[in-house]
């Protein structure tokens, strides 16, 4: 049956956080609530501003940072021509927005559940402590290259523990990286569950330690995305032939639509 | 005021309105239920179909380039088997014309695969996407040689029978219209174009191209000049019916594309803009053909005073 899932939102701010060298580079966009029945974390939302010119034709996917009565919020981080434009959206703009999208996380209650978070890919984790129904069985370990306000880490740290870890140097990062490996193997120990979003280099760590260690493990992509409804084939991800998703086929699966949240097993990161 | 749209000739297609969507932009319809009435389009081309499934071009496959994007998909499709037991269903083929898009690598296979499409009911034509290399011909690309066109045309009638041939031409060539009349003299119905334009585009800080497989076709507003020049000449050159496309994203560029000959449109990577873009075009341009007093399309149609 047909729904409306595609509307024309206005934004209610547009606020930076923290700076970088004097600039604003991190963004908490609210936007009206839409009209949605459920969301899940890990779900994401197509964004396009309706003032837009044809000369940037597709919309942003962003991860869903928060849902509340009256609000709809995404963090993001200006790294193209698309967020460079997203960081002028001011109060009153409208926006087309179609969602909520995508596989989310999964959600088990009473496993103990550890989050690995690197860079903007905080977001979606951010929803997760905040829907998680249990918080006390979350903790989070944050790496970030950017300072700590730049990110929406206060708010998370209200709901479950979390460790942040500033990475200036190849030395810090790989501290890191053996601090969550050796996370990763405890909570494998114990059935519990990891959860990862973030740059692809930091995914395909988390990957190997999670196979290494044989850990249930989820990880969500940040792929290029053109439709974010599983048409245009441009966000695909290698399989492996574990992939258990229906409908998924040739070995490859769209991120949009079997993802962005995949098993860590039934992907191959090789590719971009 | 009719939006109605009938192919002349045999071919027996019909058509609500014009706006059609473009193959590779529109998924398999189902994709975009959500978004909108499926039956208020004019008809759907869905992605391109193979007789194997296939896994298509390696990641990055599509970036965004001013006004429009380049994309090497590589017709990644879980072939047509699939296609028919698994998503045609879904679809209200009563209420909405489905045509098939293929996709093969030699004439043969063209017709194998024709053929199994042919027996199915929900489809209202087939579409044939020339612009795909031919292997036993050392690669050249079917739609870029009259000769190669005409072949792959006469093996998909001979294997259609009743279903129409729609052939989709590719703009990467010297004289469109040369390919035109071979692939009308070899029967085809119909004929669409175009098809994206070759391109390239690279990054200058990672020294790497934009889409893995370095070159791929570029499509949106950006071509539309081109789309609608090819549309032009092919309009001339033949008599049988023409499907026009390339860029179009708004009702006005679906008027321009049938002021130059056009029967019926296509719409594609502007499907991108939003997913409910298609069906707000359809009513979009009937408020457009109102507030020109175009009463009949047909009457509108090759108007275009030189
Ligand atoms: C992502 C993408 C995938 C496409 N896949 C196909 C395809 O499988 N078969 C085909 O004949 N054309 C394909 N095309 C070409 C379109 O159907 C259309 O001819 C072209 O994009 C020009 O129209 P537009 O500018 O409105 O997008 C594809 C285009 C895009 C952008
Ligand atoms: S973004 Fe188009 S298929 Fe995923």
């Amino acid at each position: 049956m047909h729904q409306e899932q595609c509307t024309t939102l206005t934004v209610l701010d547009n606020v930076p956080f923290g700076t970088v060298s004097g600039e604003n580079l991190f963004f908490a966009l609210r936007i009206e609530r839409p009209e949605w029945a459920d969301w899940q974390p890990g779900q994401f939302v197509m964004l396009r501003p309706e003032g837009w010119a044809l000369d940037m034709m597709w919309a942003r996917p962003f991860s869903i940072c928060r849902v509340s009565k009256r609000d709809l919020v995404i963090f993001f981080q200006v790294v193209g021509r698309g967020t460079k434009r997203l960081a002028t959206l001011k109060t009153g703009d409208k926006v087309v927005l179609w969602g909520p999208l995508g596989t989310p996380f999964a959600v088990e209650d009473k496993t103990p559940t550890l989050l690995l978070a690197g860079g903007i890919g905080i977001a979606p984790l951010v929803a997760y402590a905040q829907k998680h129904p249990q918080p006390w069985n979350l903790h989070m370990e944050f790496g970030h290259r950017m300072p700590l306000n730049c990110y929406p880490f206060e708010s998370i740290n209200e709901r479950i523990t979390a460790a942040n870890h500033h990475e200036r140097s190849p030395e810090d990062l790989a501290h890191f990286l053996d601090l969550i490996e050796t996370s990763i193997a405890e909570y494998a120990e114990s059935d519990g569950l990891v959860l990862a979003c973030g740059p692809t280099p930091f995914l395909k760590a988390v990957q190997a330690f999670a196979a290494k260690h044989n850990a249930r493990c989820q990880l969500s992509l940040e792929n290029r995305m053109a439709c974010g409804v599983g048409a245009c084939l441009g966000c695909v991800t290698k399989t492996t032939e574990k992939m258990t998703a229906k409908g998924v086929a040739a070995g490859r699966a769209q991120a949009c639509e079997h993802g962005p949240v995949f098993w860590a097993d039934q992907i191959i990161l090789d590719e971009e | 005021m009719s939006t109605n749209v009938t192919l002349p000739g045999s071919t027996g297609l019909q058509f609500k309105n014009p706006i059609l969507t473009a193959s590779g932009t529109f998924g398999y319809g189902v994709e975009f239920a959500p978004y909108g009435d499926l039956t208020t389009l004019g008809g759907i081309v869905v992605k391109g179909l193979s007789l194997e499934p296939r896994a298509g071009n390696p990641m990055p496959r599509i970036a965004e380039t001013p006004c429009g994007m380049l994309n090497a998909v590589g017709l990644q499709n879980s072939g047509v088997e699939n296609f028919i037991t698994e998503k045609l269903p879904k679809l209200p083929t009563e209420q909405l014309p489905v045509i098939a898009n293929i996709y093969a690598c030699d004439p043969a296979e063209f017709g194998e695969l024709t053929a199994v499409l042919a027996a199915e009911e929900g489809i209202a034509a087939i579409e044939v996407n020339i612009s795909c290399p031919n292997v036993q011909e050392g690669g050249i690309l079917f739609g870029q040689d009259p000769q190669q066109a005409a072949r792959v045309t006469e093996a998909v009638k001979k294997a259609a029978g009743v279903k129409p041939v729609i052939i989709k031409l590719s703009p990467n060539v010297t004289d469109i219209t040369t390919i035109a009349k071979a692939v009308e003299g070899a029967g085809a119905n119909v004929i669409s174009c175009i098809n994206t334009l070759s391109g390239m585009g690279v990054d200058i800080r990672k020294r790497k191209p934009l889409i893995a497989n370095v070159i791929g076709g570029l499509s949106g507003p950006a071509i539309k000049p081109v789309a609608l020049r090819c549309t032009y000449q092919v309009c001339k050159a033949v008599s049988i019916p023409v499907i026009g496309m390339g860029g179009i994203a708004s009702a006005e560029d679906v008027l321009e594309f049938i002021l130059v000959g056009a029967h019926a449109v296509q719409v594609g990577t502007a499907n991108f803009l939003r997913p409910d873009f298609s069906f707000r075009l359809v009513k979009e341009l009937e408020e457009l053909m109102e507030q020109m007093n175009i009463t009949d399309l047909e009457e509108y149609r090759g108007s275009l005073q030189l």
